[in-house]
């Protein structure tokens, strides 16, 4: 069963985010790491980069694939987590805590009420199984 | 997690090993109308660096297998195919390409002798309805009985260096004397076999054809006995891994680096273009290319900077659009980025920096020879 922490929001696009204060740090959920398979390179943009909600930011590669990942909320990025840039496989060993891959100045921080709670991320997640 | 408990959809097809797949947590693609497993719960790198370290097990039962029996059966494949038919023995296979008037590539394939009168051709998976198309339409005069098979058997593909002490627990045949690129028939686990040492990943090992009904047994034997969950025994590998392990043993993917559109020789695969053989469907057209040179060349190249060079991507060189990649992928083993690509015959020399468009961003790349990967021996 794939981990869906209580106190994050969720997105569709498997993104979660954890609000503190005015900014936002986003990553990959545990789901979404599971289905890419081993991650091997991660693209992410620059502190003071600007986007919007649901614009892609970056991308994640298995072997296989490319995936794009999009922001779940709109704003300004503050920090990037450059450990990613060595060791891609932390996005797959640990999604939540050290695979967090941006950090963002919200431009609305009303945004996050519309995104799914851990319940209704994982319901989601289990009718997309079906 | 993909639900890999649903049946497939109604128009893939299967392979006899459908079941145990799903069974073993195979995640399941569409790989070209077949219904097959990309990877398994331990991950393509795992199963890529188990092949090179151990051992790696294979459903390659998708595959074709076209039978030539008849007096004419070695001149009527000599004509159609590029490599010379006429040097193989019993017990003796070549790989060898059929090839369009242009000297283009229909597919490429294993020309088997069983004797001057049997030969079996193993064909690719997506391609098998067209070779069988292409090979019928080209019987003439000869005397010659074609038959697909290809439902009739299953192959499982064994490969790594523990691939010969695996298989060797469940046969008599002394498998020490199969010389490379040569096969015998004999029994494997007690099922009648056709045992042949060749395979697609740059390792020793070995590929076992048998009835498709005895598909599920042979593989459930071979991991066990190959103490699968062991962290030294046998892994059951996906498409994912077999394709990152012939990328690295410098090996060409039909629809990737040969296709209807690539000669033999812009693809480097002039070893297998007997041009003194006799005659053959493209040979007039080869033989003129071999004189004037090819204009464009299969080279291999390695990332530099940062980033995953794909598939169908762009190769710049200057301001220009030059080639474009034809596989492009991490390499397990080898921890880089690599890749082929075809490029202009004068740009395609070792050392050669190139750059590759990975989605708009120019990435820094240099032609180096191939194999990437060449086991020791």
């Amino acid at each position: 069963m794939a981990n869906v922490p209580e106190d994050l929001h969720y997105s569709k696009d498997h993104e979660w985010v954890k609000v503190e204060g005015d900014e936002a740090i986003i990553g990959i959920t545990d789901y979404a790491q599971d289905s890419l398979g081993d991650v091997v390179y991660v693209e992410l943009p620059k502190p003071g980069d600007e986007f919007a909600t649901n614009e892609s930011f970056g991308s994640v590669e298995s072997v296989k694939a490319v995936s794009e990942v999009f922001t779940p909320v709109s704003g300004k990025v503050t920090s990037i987590n450059e450990s990613l840039a060595d060791e891609p496989e932390t996005v797959n060993s640990d999604p939540y805590v050290a695979g967090w891959m941006i950090r963002v100045r919200m431009t609305n921080p009303g945004e996050v009420d519309s995104l799914l709670t851990a319940a209704e991320y994982e319901d989601f997640t289990k009718a997309e199984k079906e | 997690m993909v639900n890999n408990l649903t049946a497939p959809a109604p128009q893939l097809r299967r392979t006899p090993l459908n079941r145990v797949h799903r069974e073993l947590g195979g995640r399941m693609v569409d790989f070209g109308g077949w219904d097959m497993p990309v990877q398994y719960p331990a991950g393509t790198i795992e199963e890529h660096l188990r092949t090179r370290d151990h051992c790696g097990l294979f459903d390659v039962s998708h595959m074709g297998e076209i039978e030539v029996r008849g007096n004419d059966a070695i001149p009527f494949v000599n004509r159609i195919t590029s490599n010379d038919v006429t040097k193989l023995i019993d017990g003796q296979a070549q790989y060898s390409a059929l090839t369009t008037p242009n000297g283009t590539v229909v597919d490429d394939l294993l020309v088997y002798r069983f004797a001057p009168d049997h030969l079996l051709l193993v064909v690719n998976a997506g391609t098998t309805e067209k070779d069988w198309d292409w090979i019928s339409s080209h019987h003439g005069g000869e005397s010659v009985k074609l038959k697909n098979i290809s439902a009739d058997y299953c192959q499982l593909a064994i490969q790594g260096p523990d691939a010969l002490a695996l298989l060797q627990k469940l046969t008599s045949v002394p498998l020490a004397g199969i010389k490379y690129y040569h096969f015998t028939q004999g029994e494997v686990d007690g099922v009648p076999s056709i045992v042949s040492r060749t395979g697609y990943t740059g390792e020793d090992g070995f590929e076992v054809y048998a009835a498709s009904d005895k598909a599920e047994q042979l593989w459930n034997k071979i991991l066990d006995v190959g103490a699968v969950g062991t962290d030294n025994g046998v892994l059951p590998c996906g498409l994912a891994a077999r394709n990152t392990l012939r990328l690295e043993a410098g090996l060409s993917l039909y629809g990737h680096e040969i296709d209807e559109t690539t000669t033999l020789l812009e693809a480097n695969l002039g070893w297998i273009c007997k041009l003194d053989k006799g005659e053959f469907v493209g040979r007039a057209k080869l033989a003129q290319q071999k004189e004037e040179g090819v204009q464009r060349r299969l080279v291999g190249f390695e990332v530099t900077d940062r980033g995953i060079a794909r598939d169908d991507q762009e190769v710049v060189v200057g301001e220009k659009r030059v080639g474009k990649v034809t596989s492009g992928s991490p390499a397990p083993f080898l921890k880089k980025n690599i890749g082929f690509a075809y490029v202009p015959a004068e740009l395609a020399t070792v050392g050669g920096e190139i750059k590759i468009d990975v989605r708009g961003r120019l990435v820094g790349a240099h032609i180096v020879k191939t194999p990437f990967y060449k086991r020791a021996r």
